[in-house]
This record gives C-alpha cells, structure tokens and sequence, in this order.
C-alpha cells in the first residue's frame, strides 16, 4: 500500500522537531536550515503550518529535469533526486509550483523530500500527530470520520 | 562533541570580533550555558564593577545541547553582572536563536566594552558585522525586528533586541527574542543598551553536528521525548493550560502574593486563570488563547500565544494589537495581575504585550507596580508624581498607563523602572519592597511554601522561583511531596533543587522538562553527546559547583551572609486566610541549616574544604 504524508497544521506547535529530524536523516547533522520540511509560522494568526513535497503524480520537477535526475521511486512513490546526476540547473526548482524543490550551495545540487525511503522521520519525530504517514488513497479519512462522527452526535 | 568549540568576542570599544577556541578544561567542570559562561564572567571581570559600566560583559551563551533534537534543547542565556541586584545575572530564554546561534557554528558570544554609537551585531555563520543601528535606536523590539528581517529580506533571522526601556535605563529591561521570548529578569536588557548594542540578529546555516554517539544520542532522545509525552504535567497540564495551569492551584494553597504580598490569596484569581483562558468571550465568541506554542525543539509546548479583545478599552484604536501574541505565563499574569489586584485578563495580556513589544520583565515590574499602589494607598505617592492617574489596587487602567510610561521610559515611568527597591527607599517605606538582593519576587508567597523562602532568600540572583522551584515538591509533589508549611528538611530540598537546576540551566535543556525528567533522563542525553564523563551524581556535582562559583562572584561584588534574608511582611506579618493562615516565614529555622549542608561558614563563604571538593 502506498502511504503519504498528511499535514495537519491545526495540530502543529512550531516546535521544528521534523525539520531536525530530517535535517539529521538526510545530512547527518541537526540543521533546520537543510530540512525538506519547513514549518512557517504566521505570527498575527498564531498558526503553524508545516509544508513539503506532496510527491504529484505527474511531478513538474521531474518533467522538468534535463538530466533525467529525479526518478519515480515505484515503491513509495516518491520523485527522489539522483545526486550524482543532477547538474544543480535548477529548472526543476522553478518548475516545482509549491517550492518543495530546493538547490543545495553546499553540495551544488538540489534537494527534496524522498519519504526517507518509506519510514519519514518527520512523522515519528512529530510530538502531536501534525504529521503522519498514512494511506494514499485516503487522505481524508480523519476528517471524514471528524465529520461522521459530528453528524452522528458521536466522538 | 556537541560543543561548536568557538566563542566569538565582540569588542564594542574598538569595533573589533575575534574568535577562539572554547575552553575544554572549563567545559568539563562547568558543561556548558549558565555555568560555563558564569566561569567566563568570573575570570574576566572584576566583580565590583559597575554592572552599566563598560567593564561589565555581557555574554550570550548556549549549552552544548541547543541546537540538538533533544527535546526543549532552543535554550541560550545571557550571563552578567546585574545592575538591579548587584549580583551574578544568568537569564535564560527559549524560543529560537539560542539554536540559531549554536547553528551558526558558536557556543557564546562575549560582549565587551561600549560601542561610541548604537549598533547591532548580524551573525551568518563566519560573517560577523557591527552595524550601526541609527534607525532602530529609540524603536522598540518589535520594529527593531521587522525593521531587521527587511532590511536583510531574510524572514529566517533570528533576532534578539532590547526596546526602549532598555535604552531609557529601566533596570530590569530584558532582552526579547523572536518577538515574545525573552532572557526576563534582573536588568540584562539594561546592561546590553548600556553598551550601545541594540540588538543582535544571527542566521546559522552550519547546524550541530559532531555528536559523539549519534546512534546512542537519538536513543536517550526518543526515551526522554516519551517520558515527557506520558507525563500528565509535561504531556497534558502544561501543553493544555501552560504555565497558568497554576493559577488555581496556587491560590488554593494560600500561596498566591496579592496586593503586594498583603494577602496570600487572590479573590479575582480564577478570572485571569488558565481555565478563563480557554473560555470564549462574549464579544466574538473567541477565547483569549489561540493555540499553545512550542520553542526550539520542544515537545512540551507550553508557550500560550493570545490575542485581546477588539473592544477592550486597552486596544481601542491600536490595530497593532489586535493580532495574537505571546500570550500570559503564570508569572506575567501573577505579576500584573494579582499582586496590582487587577482581574481583567484583557488588561493583563495587552500589559503583557507591550512588556515584550518594549522589553521588560513582567515579574521586577508587576510587582513594582504593586509597591507603587500600595506607597499610592498610603499617601506617600500622590497624583502629583502619576500625572493625575489613580494608582490604586485594583485599577486595570492604573496598570495598562503605568506598562506603557514603563515600556516608553517616560515620567513616572522612569520612577517605576528604578524597581521597587529603590522606589520603595526613594519614598521612604523600604519595608514595603517585595525583594530579595534588590529582585521582585515571582508568584509564590513563602508563608504558604516555607521552602521557596529559602529558595528566594538563597538565590544567586536575587529572588527567583527557577534557582530551585521546591513548589514541585512541597505542592505537586515531584519528585517526592513534603509538606509546604514544614521547614524540617527543607535546607537539603532547597541544595538539592538549586544544584540540579544550576547544571540543567547549563545544558541547553528547559528546566521545565524536569516536571517529568531527573537526572537520570537528562544525563544519558548529555553523556552521548558530550565528551566527558556525564552521570547523574557528576552532573550534581558540577551542578553545586557552579552554585558555589556564583556564589563567590557574589561575595566577590560585595555581597554578604545578610543579604540573604527576606522582606520584614514575610517574616513578622502572618498569613490571613487559607491553609497558611497564622504563618510567617521561618526563615532562621533553616538558614544556618542550609549554609552547613551547602559546606559554608557561618557567614555563608564555601570553606576551603568546600572548595577543594569542588575544585573552585
């Protein structure tokens, strides 16, 4: 089954926990400043909203690419990038209409969320279930059962 | 090593920086943070300095945890000589920059001297600059910050600043950052504008790196982040209600400084609880609290942020508050609140806001404020000095125009920023400051709770609950419940407390992890990640060595064995109401007791076999 990341910002603290831990899966280090996941923080409002690639299916990036650096990975469906291909062009950053596609000065290539491989540490990192790793075809089920459960005067 | 290994050194004289490496010989005996920074400021000023003068330092330091994923691991503090007490000032704040800094690839940076004009410091990893601060000289923190993430068109920056009661001399100004975190209490913000420094704006892109066991580290993190989730007071009480679950309780106990620590209970404490923070107003059918907030890391989150009524007379015309913010804590809402009587909640957050829009410690200035309208109800302060304004018990306006006089340094506000101390002496009722070495007192009155008595009249810092919170024992019950009206024991409760917290200040950790955690969560964390032989007996020891090493700058200033008391009310003016009724605090019951198991003579100096032992 494939599974995907479910953000719910409702839920989120702020706190950053995701944005270390996949800092430090993907760069060994605990850097906010090199994470896939980025939380923002709308002040005025009080809301916290984490954001990432939500690996689209036709994927503009990887359309994008000249290279033919971002592949599919058919096992958890994320477009992941081939470091050793990319050329750090960054057609792919501006294709990308979310801006979940990011280049790297470090390392001279780009970077994005490949779902750790199918275990996002993000989600286990995540101290209030803001993010979790959930079935792909159903997204939505939490608030629909919100909403049942609304609609039957039910918990 | 979780340590950057390099400290950056401003010279705000000659407009120079440099950087060396940290002392590892230091880091071993003091880890980090509070007590590494203090050993710093012991070694390098003299001790009787003026705290405003340029031979004062002024450091911002982090543990060798900030910057980690262990959980609440944001914190940084600021250590120096305090202006409003004379004595060792070590702040410690959340939020964010503190990691931002350690990212940037520092563990502190020591500000010396006085710049000749106001500056401000931007850190971006190896690029450090001081700027001239013209345009925010004279704004608060908060334009200071926007005007910052502007100028550099960066919204990533991490700020922190001073505002203009800082600059106007207030002594308990404190240093706000990321807009409504802030190093609070005893006059660091005063003694940062002093230098001319207005702010300091810090983007770190390096990260922490050179754990020393990383597989070992993330194991001790998981376990701690879980012990903190199944806890009821750091799992539920504190993210639900924050700080103010407190509120209630504590005026139960008969615990709660009202009306300038007249009464112990507050009738109008269930209006400014956390409880009638969750509750929705009439007006819009909205609750005060918008959603709980976590620092750097932190899996607690107990950070309230809050927004006022529209149609509250406070706001009227002022859209720039009608937005949320850092909402009120237990101090703040004890502070403004209780102790100036005041229990309208929309008065006490916009009170609040400004307190972070100006910087200034809610705490040193509620109960300033408090003295104030009990020198008003006496006649020794008339309308003449409040500029015709009724400074009564009470008075939500009274309170709302005296915060923003404060916060702007203007008129009696200058009077108000002195601290009640040297207010209370100015108009001659010394007896009437709520003060321990020149610092108000935080929200628990030390007839209800005999241990915070000692607590407060022992601090390093002046009267302070985070030296060592025996409300966690003596009224919740962690980690062992001893009885709040007892004094028996209550010397080793206070060394106990004091000396733990001291090397959890130091670590990078909150102190507020320690509702749940001991020693025994928090030092696997720091022995994976730090080189070093980090067990809970020598994280205790290093604790009560840095105790004793503020201790000895404090002696050094000039302090002595009689600063070490508390106001006459708390010792001779018994409790009226609630379970503490007919109780002062029995303060000389345990005292000459605390100073024999701390190892101090009678005149409370460490003795040289203390010394020894601790290698001082």
């Amino acid at each position: 089954m494939l599974r995907a990341l479910q953000i719910e910002p409702e839920k989120c603290t702020g706190c950053l926990q995701c944005e270390l831990a996949c800092s430090y899966q993907a760069e060994g280090v605990f850097n906010p400043a090199k994470s896939r996941i980025k939380v923002f923080t709308f002040h005025d409002e009080g809301r916290f909203v984490p954001y990432t690639c939500t690996q689209c299916s036709e994927a503009w990036c990887m359309h994008a690419c000249p290279v033919e650096a971002i592949v599919l990975n058919e096992e958890t469906g994320s477009k992941d990038v081939l470091a050793d291909v990319c050329v750090g062009c960054k057609v792919c950053t501006i294709a990308c209409p979310f801006g979940t596609v990011n280049y790297n000065q470090d390392t001279k290539v780009v970077y994005k969320c490949d779902l750790c491989g199918g275990d996002p540490e993000c989600a286990k990192a995540c101290p209030t279930a803001a993010i979790t790793y959930v079935d792909a075809d159903h997204t939505g089920l939490g608030r629909m059962r919100a909403h049942a459960a609304a609609s039957a005067g039910a918990n | 090593m979780a340590w950057a290994n390099n400290v950056l050194r401003v010279n705000l004289t000659d407009g120079t920086t440099s950087n060396e490496p940290l002392n590892m010989e230091w880091a071993r005996l003091y880890l980090g943070q509070r007590g590494l920074a203090t050993k710093y400021l012991v070694e390098e000023i003299d001790a009787r300095c003026d705290a405003l003068s340029p031979d004062n330092k002024l450091i911002m330091t982090t543990g060798p945890l900030t910057g980690t994923m262990a959980s609440t691991a944001g914190r940084y503090s600021v250590v120096t000589k305090s202006p409003l007490t004379g004595a060792v000032a070590c702040s410690n704040s959340g939020g964010f920059i503190g990691a931002e800094l350690k990212a940037a690839g520092y563990d502190m940076i020591i500000f010396e001297g006085k710049s000749p004009q106001p500056v401000y410091l931007y850190v971006e990893n190896d690029k450090v600059d001081i700027v001239p601060a013209d345009e925010i000289w004279g704004q608060s923190v908060w334009a200071a910050d926007e005007w910052l993430h502007k100028k550099y068109q960066d919204p990533l920056l991490r700020i922190a600043a001073v505002g203009r009661a800082a600059e106007k001399g207030c002594l308990y100004a404190a240093i706000v950052n990321d807009l409504h975190r802030a190093a609070g209490r005893s006059g660091v913000g005063t003694v940062m504008a002093s230098k001319n420094l207005k702010a300091v704006a810090v983007r770190g892109t390096k990260g922490v790196g050179n754990i020393k066991d990383p597989a070992g580290f993330m194991q001790a993190v998981n376990d701690g982040k879980q012990v903190l989730a199944e806890n009821a007071v750091t799992g539920q009480g504190l993210p639900t209600y924050g700080t103010q679950v407190l509120m209630n309780v504590i005026n139960e106990v008969g615990a709660m400084p009202t009306r300038n620590m007249r009464e112990v209970q507050f009738e109008g404490a269930s209006k400014i609880s956390a409880e009638a923070m969750h509750e929705p107003r009439e007006s819009d059918g909205k609750p005060n609290l918008v959603t709980n907030a976590g620092c750097f890391g932190c899996t607690i989150a107990c950070g309230r942020i809050s927004t006022i009524d529209r149609g509250h007379f406070s706001i009227e015309n002022k859209p720039q508050y009608w937005g949320a913010s850092g909402g009120l804590e237990y101090e703040a809402a004890w502070a403004l609140g209780s102790d100036t009587g005041v229990d309208d909640m929309d008065a006490l957050t916009y009170a609040n806001f400004i307190c972070n829009e100006d910087g200034i410690d809610p705490i040193s200035f509620g109960a300033t404020v408090a003295a104030a309208m009990e020198l008003y109800q006496i006649g020794a302060i008339t309308k003449e000095q409040t500029d015709g304004v009724e400074l009564k018990f009470g008075s939500a306006e009274a309170l709302t125009w005296a915060t923003e006089v404060t916060c702007k340094g203007e008129g009696f506000g200058q009077e108000l920023g002195m601290g009640s101390k040297r207010l209370c002496e100015k108009y001659g009722h010394p007896d009437l400051s709520m003060t321990v070495k020149g610092q108000e007192f935080p929200a628990y009155d030390p007839r209800g709770i005999q241990g915070m008595g000692l607590t407060y009249a022992t601090s390093n810092r002046g009267a302070c609950h985070l030296r060592s919170y025996t409300v966690s024992s003596e009224v919740m019950g962690v980690p062992v419940k001893t009885d709040p009206l007892e004094t028996e024991g209550k010397p080793e409760l206070v060394k106990a407390f004091q000396d733990a917290t001291a090397i959890v200040d130091s670590s990078g950790l909150c102190v507020f992890t320690t509702f749940a955690w001991t020693l025994e969560d928090i030092a696997p964390q720091v022995a994976a990640a730090c080189e070093g032989d980090w067990t809970p007996e020598s994280m205790l020891e290093a604790g009560e060595r840095i105790w004793n090493l503020e201790r000895e700058f404090n002696l050094a200033a000039g302090l002595t064995a009689a600063d070490d008391t508390l106001p006459k009310r708390l010792l001779t003016e018994p409790a009226q109401t609630g379970p503490a009724k007919g109780h002062v605090n029995r303060l000389h019951e345990m005292l000459p007791k605390y100073y024999e198991v701390r190892g101090w003579n009678k005149q409370g100096e460490p003795t040289d076999e203390t010394r020894q032992r601790l290698s001082l």
